[in-house]
């Protein structure tokens, strides 16, 4: 391709990505008119006395809690607390799903001993190792990380043993070819074919490491979000615990998008596709 | 020189794909493998390339014995089957890893231009259409210089029009560096255009029924007389190994025996 037309499909490229982008941006605003026109609607009618909204409180004052707490640095400190109890189970949960999911997809001999016994595991549902963990781990962090670790595990651990096992055999027999040695056919062909299906099930691991966190704080912790959600329910503070999910929405939704925006530029040669669906 | 001995393959089901199939093929012979769906001729092609080993016989390229993929020794399949996480140019300089990265970005550069498609380096493989994949995979084939090119039904995804344009293609391809070209076609236009010699197999158990040598002059005109009498001949031979009552009569015909047409 020559420079001048290069620089002239760039010239045509830039109004239409800007347009994309302007597009975008109104699809992703639609989503936000039914809560915010609820909310709204409903500060009118507390506001026109149709309502106390003491159970249910009115948008400003969630948001007055939210910054009271935050302003008294402990919406702070709990956050603190919740991330780091999510991050060191989602760590966990992570490195023990990829290394047995690994292992029983690579190896039919691994899968067979292990798989059904995992499977079994997973079938219990995953609050009922609560009293055990803390008979092991005792009341405080460690409970709560094992609990969460999981939680994670589990999506993670299927996630890449299905992704190894649906590997296409014919891209697989073209690193045979080509006469790849045993770790250069993982590097160069498993783990890019696995790639996009282990972003979705470390995306899926962190939201149920979200939802695990919550129940272990619900059982008994001194700080945490979930800790705020329990404190205001005993202290009769609606505002509070509806100020506490809101946080707990926020940074569900921050992480994972965290999770989505590191991914994408290494799945970038499936990304059109994906844009495309989204946005149709 | 690859020397194909007595090379059968019983699969582990039990089905018996290739019976006794022996064939020299000279260097930079081009050879068309064709014969009814079910005859072994992928099973063969397999072999050769090392991806699968035969059950009995041997395969020696210049004598060393084929037990798995060479180096020197380069497939095409069916489909392209590109890797969809690397841009074209990575694509084809994938068999080239071991070359430092200058050396290898102007072989990646020569092969994709000889294709025709120098302006799609940088494009993801979803993007190009079934004709340009299938050059982009000739190109990772032929990158690494083998000296033997198999192909399975390389075009048969194609339509008529962009098969035939890729058929003069392969030729022109062929013509840099004369690898020997195996390849397993459907199509007997395809066969009679491409080969030096056309093998032609018969199922259950799948082995070469008869060889017909092709002593056309290239470029080959396809609307030419003898042409259309290679084709009929090709179609005949199919024919007979299809018919379970002709006995087999394995070997190569006499240059001009059998021209009763
Ligand atoms: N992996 C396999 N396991 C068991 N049997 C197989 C396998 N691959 C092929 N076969 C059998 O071996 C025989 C030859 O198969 P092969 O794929 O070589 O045929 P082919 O000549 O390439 O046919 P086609 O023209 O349809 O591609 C067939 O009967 C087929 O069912
Ligand atoms: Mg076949």
């Amino acid at each position: 391709m020559s420079a001048g037309e290069m620089s002239l499909t760039a010239t045509i490229d830039r109004p239409r990505t800007a347009r994309r982008n302007a597009r975008r941006l109104r699809l992703a605003l639609v989503g936000f008119v039914l809560p915010v026109g609820l909310g709204a609607l409903w500060e009118l009618a507390v506001h026109a006395g149709l309502s106390n909204g003491r159970l249910v409180p009115p948008p400003s004052v969630i948001f007055t809690t939210l910054w009271e707490l935050a302003r008294t640095g402990e919406l702070w400190v709990h956050t603190k607390a919740t991330v780091a109890r999510v991050a060191a189970g989602f760590v966990l949960g992570v490195a023990a799903g990829t290394l047995f999911g690994a292992l029983t997809g690579y190896s039919n001999f691994s899968r067979r001993i292990l798989d059904p016994t995992l499977q079994a595991l997973r079938s219990i549902p995953s609050i009922a190792w609560v009293p055990l963990f803390i008979l092991w781990f005792g009341i405080f962090e460690e409970s709560k990380v094992a609990l969460i670790a999981v939680g994670v595990f589990f999506p993670v651990y299927l996630g890449v043993m299905e992704a190894i096992l649906t590997v296409d055999r014919k891209i697989v027999e073209v690193g045979r070819a080509f006469r790849l040695s045993g770790p250069a056919l993982v590097r160069r062909i498993l783990l890019p074919a696995v790639l996009p299906s282990y972003i979705v099930s470390l995306r899926s691991g962190l939201g149920l490491g979200w939802m695990f966190v919550v129940a272990a704080e619900l059982l008994g912790a001194s700080e945490g979000l979930g800790f705020l959600l329990i404190d205001g329910q005993q202290l009769g503070k609606p505002a509070q615990i509806v100020a506490a999910i809101v946080a707990f929405a926020v940074i569900g939704k921050v992480t994972d998008w965290l999770i989505e925006i590191s991914a994408a530029p290494l799945l970038r040669w499936q990304d059109a596709y994906g844009r495309e669906a989204r946005e149709a | 020189m690859l020397v194909l001995e007595n090379v059968s393959k019983t699969y582990p089901n039990g089905v018996n794909a290739l019976e006794g199939f022996t064939a020299k093929i000279r260097p930079g012979e081009i050879v068309a493998v064709i014969g009814g769906s079910g005859c072994g001729k992928s099973t063969l092609l397999r072999a050769i390339a090392g991806l699968d080993h035969a059950t009995r016989g041997a395969i020696t390229l210049d004598g060393d014995r084929i037990t798995a993929p060479h180096e020197k020794i380069g497939i095409i399949f069916q489909e392209p089957r590109l890797l969809p996480w690397l841009n074209v140019a990575d694509n084809v300089g994938f068999g080239l890893n071991d070359l430092p990265r200058p050396d290898r970005e102007q072989r990646v550069a020569a092969a994709l231009s000889r294709v025709g498609l120098a302006d799609k380096a940088r494009v993801w493989p979803r993007e190009l259409s079934g004709g340009q994949a299938q050059r982009v995979a000739i190109a990772r084939a032929l990158v690494p210089q083998p000296e033997v090119l198999l192909l399975d039904e390389p075009f048969s995804a194609l339509d008529a029009f962009t098969r035939r344009d890729l058929q003069d293609h392969l030729l022109d391809l062929w013509a840099d560096t004369r690898p020997t070209l195996i390849l397993v076609t459907h199509d007997v236009d395809e066969a009679v255009v491409l080969a030096d010699r056309i093998f032609v197999m018969r199922p259950r158990p799948g082995r070469l029924f008869e060889e017909i040598p092709v002593y056309l002059a290239r470029p080959r005109d396809r609307a030419s007389e003898l042409f259309e009498a290679l084709k009929r001949r090709v179609l005949t031979a199919l024919d007979r190994s299809l018919d379970r009552s002709v006995p087999d009569h394995q070997g190569k015909s006499v240059v001009g025996e059998g021209m009763w047409w």
